[in-house]
């Protein structure tokens, strides 16, 4: 039995390199072994990612993209299919989830410096992938075909409107049609459901790529490969499996407690991750009173109304996102992580965190001059934390990066 | 060395052949752009809209759709016409200069008939639908004397549709081309030849 499994394995070697596979990326894949908390979340957007491939495709068997009956074919789904609301509640409140988890995986590679030399086309594969979620997201919540949908879509296709010279025939390119209409709600479900997750899953098979070409990074953001042992192993590395795939899976068990908890007890999180005015069906001729998008655009979402000016406003916003790809070419220190790096560096980035919190928060919030007031200073305190990076990271007063991991 | 092969001849070959292939693989994108743009049928939808206005009171607002716009129909007073000449110096555009209606309808009041506005209840920033506003006040803006305000961005615009200062609205409501086919009914959509 075992003779005859060796030898498919030998056959199958042969003509596909499986067990070299799951050598280099799995079984002898050698990762620092001081990963924490932080490191969670790579994985656990790979099962969101599967989340929303598997419970979408079960969506699609039920939804109709159809301006007349899109509507009523999601609350078909909620009432009438067998266990339709566990399914369309997976994929809804997996798309928050999804944002939570990108954040906090962009967070970590923030603060220990995972976008730096060598990593920098990780985190620009990264970023890739962060665009291309929010474009998924954007095209999806248009699908429901409810209030909010509607006039969100209205709202992001003027912003391309808003191009000096092409952008009102561009908006109208996306559109299809002088307004958002059926041929938008059309065209936006077959980006969603198909364009986009071919390029997302694509990117991510790219991402992981990079990121095992150079080894990964860890919460002291020194380099494992410097010492290694007479069999060239890194001293301070395990292999990924089976140290990192059981460590994952207590990460996963984790995160599902909390995502089933809020799918069977808030699955709308208050509003938060399904808005009100969405189980309204699309009404073209009236905008409802407080319209914003989705938690996980708000901060862009301020920036764009703090711009007492429309190009301008588009500009800001655009600018907020392009600002984050070139982040591994702002920061000029040779420190990675937070742990070694200095005060100046530490304050920088707590007001940032606050600021961005902050400008998430105002996004929600109805355009009064004082919260337009407070989204201004956010905003600059957004765009002075990249742009001054180059100098604040210059000023050496980092502290001594020890040699091996710590712990 | 190289086996006898001509190293400049292939160069050209391979520069010919990316460049006649590049050239092919634009012209069959064309296809597949031209399709995302609004079909005949979308083209040809859009007729005219007759609006029966016998029925609308001083100060009301009627929303009609045209084009699968909202089109604002606002029987105005003559204090709001009033108040409309003492608001030039807050406004962006205040004689509609860059901003789009037929050619009828730039003056002070945006409308044929002096008294009816008739607007494309659409902001000029990011499409949404702005709020009718009718009550003087200090809101959403001190010394307000009526007007309209958009909810998703604060853009405000007065009783002519014209568009504040410091908003990011950047143009005045557009105004359809419209006439009046009698007293009491408005056709938007068609200018009865009299632009």
């Amino acid at each position: 039995m075992a003779n005859s499994v060796a030898n498919f394995m030998d056959w199958v070697d042969a003509r596909f390199p499986l067990t070299q596979v799951w050598k280099e990326h799995l079984a002898e894949y050698y990762a620092p072994k001081n990963f924490n908390f932080w490191y969670y979340f790579g994985s656990l957007a790979l099962l969101v990612l599967v989340n929303q491939i598997i419970t979408g495709i079960w969506l699609t068997m039920n939804y109709k993209p159809d301006a007349a009956l899109a509507f009523a074919s999601v609350e078909y789904i909620m009432r009438d299919v067998n266990w339709g609301w566990l399914i369309r509640y997976l994929h809804s409140t997996g798309a928050s989830a999804f944002f939570i988890v990108v954040y906090l995986h962009m967070f970590r590679g923030l603060i220990y410096g995972s976008y730096k030399q060598p990593r920098e086309l990780i985190w620009i594969l990264g970023m890739l992938i962060y665009l291309c979620l929010m474009a998924e997201a954007f095209m999806g919540y248009l699908l429901p075909w409810g209030q909010m949908s509607y006039w969100g879509a209205q709202v992001i296709i003027s912003l391309f409107g808003a191009i000096p010279g092409i952008g009102e025939d561009l908006a109208l390119w996306i559109r299809g049609d002088y307004v958002v209409a059926d041929a938008t709600l059309n065209r936006f479900f077959a980006f969603h459901v198909i364009a986009l997750p071919l390029v997302l899953v694509v990117l991510v098979f790219l991402h992981i790529v990079a990121l095992h070409h150079v080894g990964s990074n860890n919460p002291d953001g020194v380099d494992i490969k410097k010492y290694k042992d007479k069999n060239g192993k890194p001293l301070d590395g395990i292999p990924f499996h089976p140290y990192y795939t059981v460590k994952d899976i207590v990460g996963v068990v984790g995160f599902l407690i909390i995502f089933f908890a809020i799918i069977f007890f808030a699955p709308e999180m208050g509003g938060w991750f399904l808005e009100k005015d969405n189980f309204i069906p699309a009404d073209p001729l009236k905008t409802p009173e407080h319209i914003v998008p989705l938690w996980y655009f708000t901060p862009f979402y301020a920036i764009l109304r703090a711009v007492p000016d429309k190009f301008g406003g588009v500009l800001a916003m655009g600018g907020a996102i392009v600002v984050l790809f070139l982040l591994p070419w702002l920061d000029r220190s040779p420190v990675k992580s937070i742990r070694y790096r200095g005060t100046l560096y530490k304050m920088m980035l707590s007001i940032f965190v606050i600021s961005f919190i902050a400008l998430g928060y105002l996004g929600t919030q109805p355009a009064t001059p004082e919260h337009t007031m407070y989204a201004r200073i956010c905003a600059v305190i957004y765009f002075a934390f990249f742009l001054l990076m180059p100098f604040y990271t210059s000023i050496n007063e980092d502290e001594r990066v020890p040699n091996r991991v710590t712990s | 060395m190289n086996d006898g092969v001509d190293l400049k001849r292939r160069r050209v070959l391979t520069a010919t052949a990316t460049v006649v292939g590049g050239i092919g693989a634009v012209f069959a994108a064309v296809p597949f752009v031209s399709s995302m743009q609004p079909s005949a049928k979308a083209q040809a939808a859009g007729a005219p809209v007759k609006v029966d206005i016998s029925k609308l009171e001083p100060g009301q607002l009627l929303v009609v759709e045209w084009r699968g716009k909202p089109v604002w129909i606002l029987q105005r007073t003559k204090e709001v016409l009033d108040d409309l000449l003492t608001q030039n110096d807050l406004l962006r555009d205040p004689n509609s200069e860059k901003s789009e209606q037929p050619a009828y309808c730039k003056n002070t009041n945006r409308s044929k008939k002096e008294d009816l506005l008739v607007a494309i209840g659409i902001c000029t920033h990011l499409g949404c639908s702005p709020t009718y506003v009718p009550e003087k006040g200090d809101t959403p803006m001190v010394g307000w004397v009526g007007g309209f305000f958009c909810p998703c961005h604060g853009s405000r615009f007065d009783l002519a549709g014209r568009v504040y200062q410091g908003v990011p609205a950047p143009l005045n409501l557009v105004i359809p081309p419209y006439s009046f086919l009698d007293d009491n009914t408005l056709l938007i959509g068609e200018d009865g030849g009299t632009a």
